[in-house]
């Protein structure tokens, strides 16, 4: 057994427990002080680097089986901790704005980001558990930051009760695949995969878990309420961080522990669910006027849309889902951290779409920004919400599920709608009466200048002679 | 002997009674009970199993649900204590700020 050598693959989630520790540890010692925000931002950035290195290398176990690292579980190390990082960046200035900038909201978010590092690589259904909780437990405490006031403590009961409600479902589910198969390690069960009762009933109930965390449709029903208490940029960590790594974890079951067996066809599925889920969260988006519940139902379809290459079911299915997270990721943490900046700003409700009549002229850059993200959520070239659109459904159709794409690709349609309503409001209204727009910090637009370039750069680079981050991932 | 048929058939009714118990009961400390009900349900059946196959797995698996549940109930019973001091009841009907 190499333990460093699988330490040393495990940096990235090592890092990030550790520096959790560090943070939690100063607030004991220093209650507020600036430096639990600093060292946060650094062991990312670290831990960041050295996701970025293991890009690339073959997939393999470490720790007798319990994880893997490299290949897809690397590429979506990556993508979790870029996420983090940047909700870090900017949820420091809008904590302050809203006076509940605690650093033990810093060390929640470490941990949860070395649960999800763990979910997105579990190998055995002992570590997928462990990490989802991680994960979860350390969401359920952000989303109730603001306990002070009724909404806020109101959207952590509901998170919490129904997270864990769905904990059960999954823990269930794990227990009969273990009963069916006599063992929790993910390859051990695909290969002892049956068609008996009990394979079949675990399996679905570990499916009814996964997506009650991916807020798909017909387990979505906490989503825009936890979405709209939070505080906006945990939100963002909330809609991007750990949609990634439970989407990455399902790549990862689907696609070693329920290899096809008669009778188990998940594949059909995942593809009805695929298709209420993205009619239903489009169309309710329709008619929110409160921004952050637009996003929140904008977020649920977008889980419908990663759904669709998932029930492709081929490798290309599987990378093209890894590349439309990483899409989601930077556009929808750009796009909330913009709401974020407009609701810092006193006198309005600025989460109401009607209060940001006239602010694209009034703050030029904020409102040039919020209009691309909001473009490449909508899926218009060239940004890359356009590309990772375009892989999923060409996965669909290419694994001979053409209805299912027409229906993504119609549903995707009527999603312009409503973001571009967003931009109706900021660019062709008159202002209601003087508001002041306080500046964001230059920490806080560098961060959101940097996922817009990455916005515009991934949406050109498959064109690029030298691009091949698709190529990367399908390599895996 | 009991056959591991019991032990399964008791804990998949134990599950069964947390479900209902969840979907309808109104009181956010009775619905969390019945979470952990069903949680508990679950490492019951993992024990069976286990003992089944005769392999430790399943017993190592419990642990980890415990410590889990044991993690949930401290962050669940605080987020109830706050929801009581602003709503000044637990009552899931009555919190109903936040809808569509």
């Amino acid at each position: 057994m190499d333990y460093l050598g699988d330490l040393q693959a495990f940096l990235p989630g090592i890092i990030t427990a550790v520096a959790g520790l560090a943070v939690i540890t100063i607030e004991a010692l220093k209650s507020g002080h600036k430096s639990a925000y600093w060292v946060t931002s650094f062991s990312l950035i670290v831990a960041l680097f050295f996701g970025i290195q293991s890009l690339g290398t073959p997939l393999q176990e470490a720790f007798s089986g319990m994880l893997v690292h490299g290949g897809i579980a690397a590429f979506g190390n990556v993508i979790i901790l870029l996420g983090t990082l940047f909700c870090v960046f900017l949820s420091n200035d809008y904590l302050e704005g809203i006076d509940h900038n605690y650093n033990e909201v810093y060390g929640m978010i470490l941990f949860a980001t070395s649960g999800m590092i763990c979910l997105a690589g579990a190998n055995d259904l002992i570590s997928l558990f462990l990490g989802l909780e991680t994960m979860s437990i350390c969401l359920y405490v952000m989303a109730g930051l603001i306990k002070n006031e009724k909404q806020g403590a109101e959207g952590a009961l509901k998170y919490f009760l129904l997270g864990a409600f769905s904990t059960g479902f999954l823990l269930y589910g794990a227990a009969l695949l273990y009963g069916a198969t006599g063992t929790t390690s993910i390859p051990g069960i695909g290969a002892a995969a049956s068609s008996d009762l009990l394979f079949l009933a675990g399996a679905a109930l570990l499916l009814i878990g996964f997506l009650f965390k991916v807020s798909a449709v017909p387990f979505h029903m906490w989503t825009p309420d936890v979405y709209q208490a939070t505080p906006t940029t945990l939100t963002a960590y909330m809609a991007t961080a750990s949609k990634a790594a439970t989407f990455m974890a399902m790549i990862l079951v689907l696609s070693r522990a329920l290899p096809s067996v008669e009778g188990l066809d998940w594949q059909a599925v995942l593809s009805v669910v695929a298709i209420i889920t993205m009619i239903f969260g489009n169309i309710i988006a329709l008619v929110q006027d409160n921004i952050k519940r637009m996003l929140a139902y904008s977020s649920i379809a977008h889980a419908g849309y990663a759904l669709v290459g998932l029930s492709a079911a081929t490798p290309e299915g599987y990378s093209a889902v890894a590349f439309y997270l990483f899409a989601y990721t930077i556009m929808n943490v750009g796009a909330f951290g913009v709401v974020a900046y407009y609701e810092r700003n006193k006198g309005l409700d600025f989460s109401d779409v009607n209060n940001l009549a006239g602010l694209g002229f009034k703050k030029p850059m904020m409102g040039v920004m919020m209009s691309l993200f909001l473009f490449s959520l909508a899926g218009i070239p060239p940004f890359v919400g356009f590309v990772g659109k375009y892989y999923v459904f060409a996965a669909a159709i290419n694994a001979n599920m053409v209805p299912l794409a027409i229906v993504g690709v119609l549903a995707s349609a009527a999603s312009v709608y409503y973001y571009l309503r967003v931009m109706v409001y900021l660019y062709f209204r008159e202002a209601h009466k003087e508001t002041e727009m306080i500046d964001a910090s230059f920490l806080y637009k560098g961060a959101l200048v940097i996922l817009a370039l990455l916005t515009v750069y991934y949406g050109i680079e498959p064109i690029l002679p030298f691009g091949g981050l698709m190529e990367l991932i399908t390599g895996f | 002997m009991l056959e591991i048929d019991w032990f399964l058939g008791i804990s998949a009714i134990m599950f069964s009674i947390g479900i209902i118990g969840v979907l309808i009961r109104r009181n956010a400390v009775v619905i969390f009970m019945c979470v952990e009900l069903m949680l508990n349900a679950v490492n019951l059946t993992l024990v069976s199993f286990s003992s089944f196959h005769g392999n430790i797995d399943g017993q190592i698996f419990v642990f980890f649900a415990l410590a889990v549940a044991a993690a949930e109930a401290v962050v669940g019973l605080a987020i109830i204590i706050a929801i009581f001091r602003n709503n000044l009841t637990v009552d899931v009907t009555e919190i109903n700020l936040l809808r569509w």
